[in-house]
């Protein structure tokens, strides 16, 4: 073999456990992301993530970081517990639409109220998935899932944006909304969740990304069509882009 | 031993801060607030962390990741809030965390009252959140036992990596009693916190804190091992005070502040020529039950006097094993009985007036 | 001449197939004559010759199955 350089590896961010996901669900890639921006940060060693109740619960092993798994919807209250006694630590919380949007939204609204130097990464594929798919508050309208087998509709609620819901909140630094359907998007999902970090820790304050993410299993979909799905119905709904910067126009 | 004149709340704070106390998190409920309030401004001042959270349940979590980072965490509330934390007790029970909960019990069920209470009981001493777990619960009478207990409970959740509970009610919470904070408290043999999850890993491999075992054998195994823990607290750690017993005819069983007024009844009685004792449970959780073979045969009834409808009556019966015929008094919603209540009970009971 | 080299981790793959829609020369395949360790189908290069060692495949890979090596050309003396 000639000699060659690396271009692409799996990151030491991972634990050598395999991840649980169904095939091509994308909560993998997202976990990548998570494990590379910490590695390229070299701020994995300060890290803490706390895993939530989903899909993603049992992430606690698959990161190579110190790891809390949380209740359910609790990750930031647990995440604000660590912080506040462990000022020093990196904190990342790794949640999902049912976590954080619905059981858990006070407790995301309220960290980002106290402004709480953590991250959150927040998963959202518009269905509980670890429960089989249920309807979630980001289940887009006239989707089917299992709780509203004939679709969506106005009855169940409209379906909340939370990276916007999140940017009103006074105490919020940074809130982006990313995407990872594709090599360029995973780019730029990256360079904003290193940004979140680092902006964590440089103590600015409350950071949230939110992905847009898969589930094909309990969509009915091959992985390439839920990601293609997440493109067409998701984005537009969910649109990408950056709905708060504090941080905007400091000098780097 | 310089005493000071505190309200039973502040105490119960200062207390904590005496004990090393990192990190408080907690939410306003009456009638425990001026806990709170104190920490509010002392911990600040003590170079430690206070976060006033946005609910009971977000409060226990925070505990919890604390209690997780290796660092001594408290929280206090009164029973609705107690009750909204039962999921975040019963995590840390399984994910074996130290923690110190202070429950100012308050009338219930429901909003209830906000005038003392010991309608608690079953909910702190049988577990009141999912699973099979219990929470070292200690009952203090007073604001001197109060300080005290809460100086030790830190190491003792240290030392069973379990959360500790100090079940007082409104009363010790509102009261002023002189209090020093100087009392020599009994010191635990505590491990360093090797296990904890705290993000400096310079010599370590990575720490997870967790209660999630969804293969069913390592489920048991971590069952099991949590049942030793409580083994352990109810064969070595019953605490209980046994007042007045010898040759007593009649022995009240009574703890908290419920406790504190029998032992004026006991003093009336013993004016009338009446041997009554007491059995004063300190632990509520391990049940003194070691103290009930103590009794001579001197002793014919039980009397139970609690500020509930009776539910710490049921410990009493499962220890007295039909012993001795047991009998109960309580006063609810918040009325507080009078020593003379007690004192008339126990005439009946004597007089045969009162059968069980 | 191919610009580098995928290294694939057969057994841990699970068949999602991502991969093979994002390789810009399209030279990636479930194996349907293989099952993995897992059950799985795997993926397999078909055509390695013609790989340019952009990273695409194992970008998009949801379980960091694929290594991505570059040939570094030494100057031609």
């Amino acid at each position: 073999m000639p000699k060659s350089k690396t271009v692409y590896k799996r990151s030491e961010g991972l634990s050598l456990m395999d991840n649980s996901y169904c095939p091509g669900c994308t909560h993998g890639i997202i976990h990548k992301l998570v494990a590379e921006s910490l590695v390229e940060l070299e701020l994995l060693e300060r890290t803490i993530g706390i895993s939530s109740v989903g899909c993603s619960a049992l992430n606690y092993d698959f990161f190579s970081c110190d790891m809390q798994q949380a209740p359910h919807g609790r990750a930031p209250a647990v995440a604000t517990g660590i912080k506040r006694v462990r000022p020093n630590s990196i904190i990342f919380t790794y949640q999902g639409d049912g976590d954080l949007a619905s059981i858990g939204i006070a407790e995301a609204i309220h960290a980002a109220h106290r402004s709480e130097n953590i991250t959150i990464v927040f998963v959202n594929n518009a269905i509980y998935g670890m429960t089989g798919g249920q309807m979630s508050p980001t289940t887009l309208l006239g989707q089917k899932t299992t709780t509203s087998p004939d679709g969506r509709t106005k009855a169940h609620g409209l379906p909340l944006r939370i990276a916007e819901m999140m940017a009103t909140i006074p105490g919020a630094t940074y809130i982006e909304r990313v995407s990872v359907h594709n090599p360029q998007h995973v780019a730029k999902a990256k360079k904003a969740l290193k940004k979140a970090f680092s902006i964590q820790n440089d103590n600015k304050g409350f950071t949230l990304i939110e992905f847009i993410s898969t589930c094909p299993v309990n969509w009915g979909m091959t992985p390439k069509d839920a990601v293609d799905w997440a493109v067409d119905s998701m984005i537009p709904y969910y649109p990408l882009g950056v709905f708060k910067d504090a941080t905007e126009g400091e000098e780097k | 031993m310089a005493k000071v004149l505190m309200k039973g709340n502040e105490a119960m704070a200062l207390a904590a801060i005496k004990a090393g106390c990192d990190a408080f998190y907690g939410y306003p409920i009456t009638p425990q607030n001026e806990l709170p309030e104190y920490l509010s401004k002392h911990m600040a001042l003590n170079g430690r962390v206070f976060v006033q959270s946005e609910s009971e349940v977000a409060a226990i979590n925070m505990v919890y990741g604390a209690a997780g980072a290796g660092a001594r965490a408290l929280t206090s509330s009164s029973s609705p809030g107690i009750a909204l934390k039962q999921e975040g007790i019963s995590y840390m029970a399984g994910a074996e965390l130290p923690g110190v909960i202070i429950n100012v019990m308050r009338g219930g069920p429901g909003l209830g009252g906000i005038q003392p209470s010991q309608g608690d009981y079953k909910q702190i001493t049988r577990g009141g959140g999912n699973g099979d777990y219990y929470l070292y619960s200690l009952a203090p009478e007073s604001l001197q036992e109060a300080v005290d207990l809460i100086k030790e409970s830190f190491d003792i959740a240290d030392y069973f990596r379990n959360p500790v509970m100090i079940a007082v009610d409104g009363l010790i919470g509102q009261m002023m009693e002189p209090v020093t904070f100087d009392n020599e408290t009994p010191k635990w043999e505590l491990e360093p916190k090797t296990w904890a999850a705290d993000g400096n890993r310079s010599n370590r491999e990575k720490n997870i804190i967790n209660s999630l075992y969804l293969d069913p054998l390592m489920l048991e195994k971590h069952n099991l091992k949590l049942k030793a823990k409580y083994d352990v607290m109810r064969d070595k750690h019953q605490r209980y005070e046994m007042i007045n017993v010898k040759d007593a005819e009649i022995v009240i069983v009574a703890y908290g502040s419920m406790a504190r007024i029998a032992r004026t009844s006991i003093e009336i009685l013993a004016e009338k020529g009446i041997k009554c004792g007491m059995i004063r449970p300190i632990t509520i959780f391990p049940f003194p039950d070691k103290a009930f073979r103590k009794l001579q045969d001197s002793v014919k009834n039980i009397l139970v006097v609690e500020m509930s409808t009776g539910q710490m009556l049921e410990d009493v019966k499962i220890a007295n094993e039909c012993e001795r015929p047991i009998h109960f008094y309580g006063r609810v919603g918040g009325i507080v009985p009078e020593a003379e209540e007690v004192v008339s009970q126990v005439l009946k009971i004597i007089g045969g007036e009162d059968n069980a | 001449m191919a610009k580098g080299q995928i290294f694939i981790e057969t057994d841990r793959c699970k068949g999602c197939a991502l991969c093979t829609f994002y390789c810009p020369v399209h030279i990636l395949k479930l194996d349907d004559t293989q099952t993995n360790a897992k059950g799985y189908t795997p993926m397999v290069t078909f055509d390695p010759d013609k790989c340019i060692a952009c990273g695409f495949c194992a970008i998009m890979c949801p379980d960091s199955v694929i290594t991505v090596e570059r040939f570094i050309k030494e100057a031609t003396k």
